[in-house]
């Protein structure tokens, strides 16, 4: 399986091994020690200076944007510049409305989390327990898998009318899968483990859950959930637009035909921002529960 | 040997690594020469920068100060002559080359035509004797064989000086000493000049026509040593020779010595 | 014997729970006669008058999986590209890689009515909303890639002179290669995504819009026909890629095998 060294990237609607320590494989010493092409340049000044560089692309994208909207390459009613759309982003801040919008959306978005990742842990657990089920499952869940989650749009939209409850069946959609995919590796792993080692002899079963099932499958099961975090959101605000239940998709529809050009681009950014939390908010949660995994720690010094 | 002038030189070469826990004083000062056609063994305690030296006269690490000179040109990135078998053998195949792909690339680099290339690979693959996996990638052979195919590459480059970083540290007794006849052999075939590090005396003093002793860290030269062994060696009757238990010895006591932290002998 | 016995359980397996739940929706439509749930065996009328009717084929299908195609082909060649520059060129990375985790973190979606705005309702737009929503994750996975190169074969890489071209060829990108295919299996499946929403919205021909057209309409075994003929298109697109895969990264399957032991 293709495992993710980039803990960093959202999505991956494959199966996702938590990294084990790096091509340990023949026996030396795998500890690369960098010799990079910079190595004497002192390791605090060169965080401040990424820091300082990403900073100033920061500023360079807005200076480009400002820049490209003020030459009116694009019809300015069409392309507002920079400035304009974070005055409004501001405006759009101090409005009741803008909040109660982005409650909408967070509330369809964590119903949707929390359905998809309850029902794929609860059917993941006893399908990847079950041998039988396991294989009896399999092609189903490879063939459900891929399909587009935007396929069912009109299905829900037939039964459940313009509603969040429509929202909801296409939220819950692709997550559920993500989960379920990793619950099943996580187990699957655990068992691969428990007959490797001889960890599992002797013990009880709360020791058993402790040392053996926790350690093996938490992993699996984090990262399924921080990659079905940002599933959910892009698929809560994909099926505002699309469907029209009220939160920041639909705001965004309705500044464009109004067309509101300031008022789009400045939800746009909410909706980059948004991402942007739940990104760090999950891999915070990640690196907290699992801050003993290799996986995880392997990441801080760099 | 003052008559000739020497292929390699490192003059008081000191390397001090700044890493996020602080500055690392990895070697303090080394210097020592390397006539052509030399096989010169550098061995010391474990953690002492031997990796850190190789790397600073491979070109692939600045030194802090100090100078590497190779024909008589200061070395400042990866000199065209040199080849280098890392110690992280493994490591450093490409694992999705084949073996003789892996053979080749360098050749490539170098622009030999395919033909003359095909040639190369093939001889310096027979001389480790692994002309039968050719078509193998590295991660379907064992330890030693994997050793075998940096050595071939390193061979096959036809360097005029080969740099070996422990190269048998993790392979077996027996294939280490097939593997230490394969390095005489080569480096008596070839006529390269040979740099070796190790940190196994016995294997410094077999290999070795000189011995540079490496201190602990802070490192220094601790002592520079002729071999004066026979030049037909093999395993069994070199090591029986008085000699060769006496220099065993010798270096055995310098790097107890070095260890302790005693400056004895430094050349 | 053993080996039909195996064969046939493995069948057995593989087709069981399908036509078990094949078996379970016809029996379900059979006795009651909800209008959003037609028969299998309607929607598979449907599905072949509607979709492999040459007409809608032409005019519909193809136009759709092309643009998919282009869309998907432009987000691989783009991101890896840039995506090996900006991961080889240290200070480019550092500048840029905040700018790219917002721009990746956006949802595709909602750059559909910006792109509206800015280029119209033709092919361009379409095209564009594909490529701005897939190629992030081709991009941002080749960075990393690129950048977390093994730092023996960088030394080995270097003291053998391997550079250049060559280096590109048989380095970095075979080294980036495991993640490179990773993102490319998002790129995948956000595009088909994006070709289908991309449609959605003001057009008139398209997969996207017939399905939404026969929902409106109340066609509903047509409609079905269509979520089928996605999950298909889906189903394919991800076993195509998976043997890909196999054969692109057989090296890395198999070392990591090997290190399993
Ligand atoms: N990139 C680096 N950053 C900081 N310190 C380093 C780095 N590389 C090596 N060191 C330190 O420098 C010292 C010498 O390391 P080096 O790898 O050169 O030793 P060695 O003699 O090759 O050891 P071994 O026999 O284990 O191979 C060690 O203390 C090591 O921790
Ligand atoms: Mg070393």
């Amino acid at each position: 399986m293709l495992s993710e060294t980039v803990t960093s990237m959202t999505t991956v609607p494959g199966p996702v091994a938590p990294e084990q320590a790096p091509r340990a494989r023949d026996g030396v010493r795998a500890t690369p020690r960098g010799t990079g092409p910079r190595p004497s340049a002192r390791p605090r000044s060169r965080r401040t200076r990424r820091a300082v560089l990403g900073f100033l692309g920061v500023l360079g994208f807005a200076a480009t944007w400002e820049l490209f909207a003020l030459a009116e390459v694009v019809n300015p009613s069409y392309l507002p510049s920079f400035t304009t759309t974070a005055r409004r982003l501001v405006a759009e801040l101090g409005e009741p409305r803008f909040w109660s919008t982005l409650g909408d959306t967070l509330i369809t978005w964590a119903l949707g989390l929390a359905i998809a990742v309850g029902a794929a842990l609860v059917l993941g657990t006893v399908i990847g327990l079950v041998p039988f089920l396991r294989r009896a499952t399999h092609s189903t869940v490879e063939f459900l898998r891929p399909i587009p989650s935007v396929a069912i749009i009109p299905l829900a939209v037939l039964v459940a009318g313009l509603s969040r409850e429509a929202a909801l069946i296409v939220v819950v959609y692709a997550p559920f899968w993500q989960v379920l995919i990793q619950v099943l590796y996580g187990i699957a792993d655990v068992n691969t483990v428990a007959r490797d080692t001889a960890r599992s002899f002797g013990l009880g079963r709360a020791q058993r859950l402790r040392h053996l099932v926790l350690p093996t499958a938490l992993p699996y099961v984090i990262t399924g959930f921080r990659l079905a975090a940002a599933i959910a959101l892009v698929l809560t605000i994909t099926s505002e637009l699309v469907i029209g239940n009220p939160g920041i998709g639909r705001q965004i529809d309705l500044y464009r035909s109004a067309p509101d050009a300031p008022g789009l681009y400045a939800l746009v950014l909410v909706t980059g921002l948004l991402g942007l939390l739940v990104n760090l908010g999950t891999r915070a949660i990640e690196r907290r529960v699992l801050h003993w995994h290799p996986s995880v720690r392997r990441e801080t010094p760099r | 040997m003052a008559d000739r002038t020497p292929l390699l030189s490192v003059t008081e070469l000191s390397k001090t690594y700044l890493s996020a826990t602080g500055p690392v004083e990895a070697i303090r000062s080394i210097s020592f020469d390397v006539y052509p056609g030399e096989l010169v063994c550098i061995v010391g305690p474990s953690g002492c920068g031997k990796t850190t030296l190789l790397k600073c006269v491979s070109g692939l690490l600045p030194p802090t100060s100090g100078t590497v000179t190779l024909d008589g040109a200061e070395v400042t990135r990866p000199p065209a002559t040199m080849a280098v078998v890392f110690q992280e053998y493994g490591q450093s195949l490409y694992p999705w080359l084949t073996v003789r792909d892996n053979v080749a690339l360098p050749l490539r680099a170098r622009g030999v035509p395919r033909a003359e290339r095909a040639a190369v690979v093939e001889r310096a693959l027979e001389e480790v004797g692994l002309s039968h996996v050719l078509r193998t990638y590295p991660w379907q052979l064992s330890g030693g064989m994997q050793q075998r195919v940096a050595i071939a590459r390193a061979v096959a480059y036809q360097p005029e000086v080969l740099v070996m970083d422990e190269p048998f540290a993790a392979v077996d007794a027996q294939t280490r000493a097939d593997l230490e006849d394969l390095v005489r052999r080569v480096w008596k075939d070839l006529g390269v000049t040979v740099l070796f590090v190790t940190h196994d005396i016995d294997e410094s003093v077999y290999l070795g026509e000189r011995v540079v002793v490496l201190s602990a860290s802070p490192t220094v030269v601790q002592e520079d040593l002729a071999v004066d062994l026979p030049a037909e060696r093999d395993q069994l009757g070199t090591r029986a020779l008085p000699r060769f238990t006496e220099l065993r010895t010798h270096v055995y006591g310098q790097i107890q010595r070095a260890k302790r932290g005693e400056q004895v002998g430094a050349a | 014997m053993t080996a039909v016995r195996r064969t046939l359980a493995s069948a057995g397996f593989t087709l069981g729970l399908p036509l078990l739940l094949l078996l379970g929706w016809a029996v379900a439509t059979r006795s009651t006669t909800t209008i959003y749930f037609p028969t299998p065996a309607r929607v598979g009328e449907a599905f072949v008058a509607t979709w492999l009717d040459p007409e809608i084929l032409g005019r519909d299908v193809l136009p759709s999986l092309g643009r998919f195609a282009i869309g998907v082909a432009l987000s691989i060649v783009i991101g890896i590209a840039a995506g090996t520059v900006i991961g080889s060129t240290p200070w480019l990375r550092a500048l840029l890689e905040p700018m790219l985790e917002f721009f990746r973190a956006i949802p595709p979606v909602v750059l559909v009515p910006v792109l509206m705005l800015v280029l119209g309702l033709g092919d361009t737009m379409r095209l564009a909303v594909i490529v701005s929503g897939s190629v992030w994750p081709v991009l941002l996975n080749t960075v990393e890639g690129v950048r977390a190169r093994d730092p023996v074969l960088v030394d080995t890489s270097r003291s053998y002179r391997v550079r250049g071209a060559l280096a590109l060829r048989y380095f970095v990108l075979p080294a980036a290669s495991p993640q490179i295919m990773a993102g490319i299996r998002l790129c995948l499946s956000i595009g088909l995504i994006l070709m289908v929403i991309s449609e959605m919205f003001a057009a008139s021909s398209g997969l996207g819009y017939q399905i939404v057209f026969f929902q409106r309409q109340y066609m509903i075994a047509e409609m079905w026909s269509g979520i089928v003929l996605l999950g298909l298109v889906g189903v394919v697109v991800a076993a195509v890629f998976h043997v890909v895969e196999r054969r692109v990264l057989h090296w890395y399957h198999g070392s990591r095998e090997v290190s399993r032991g």
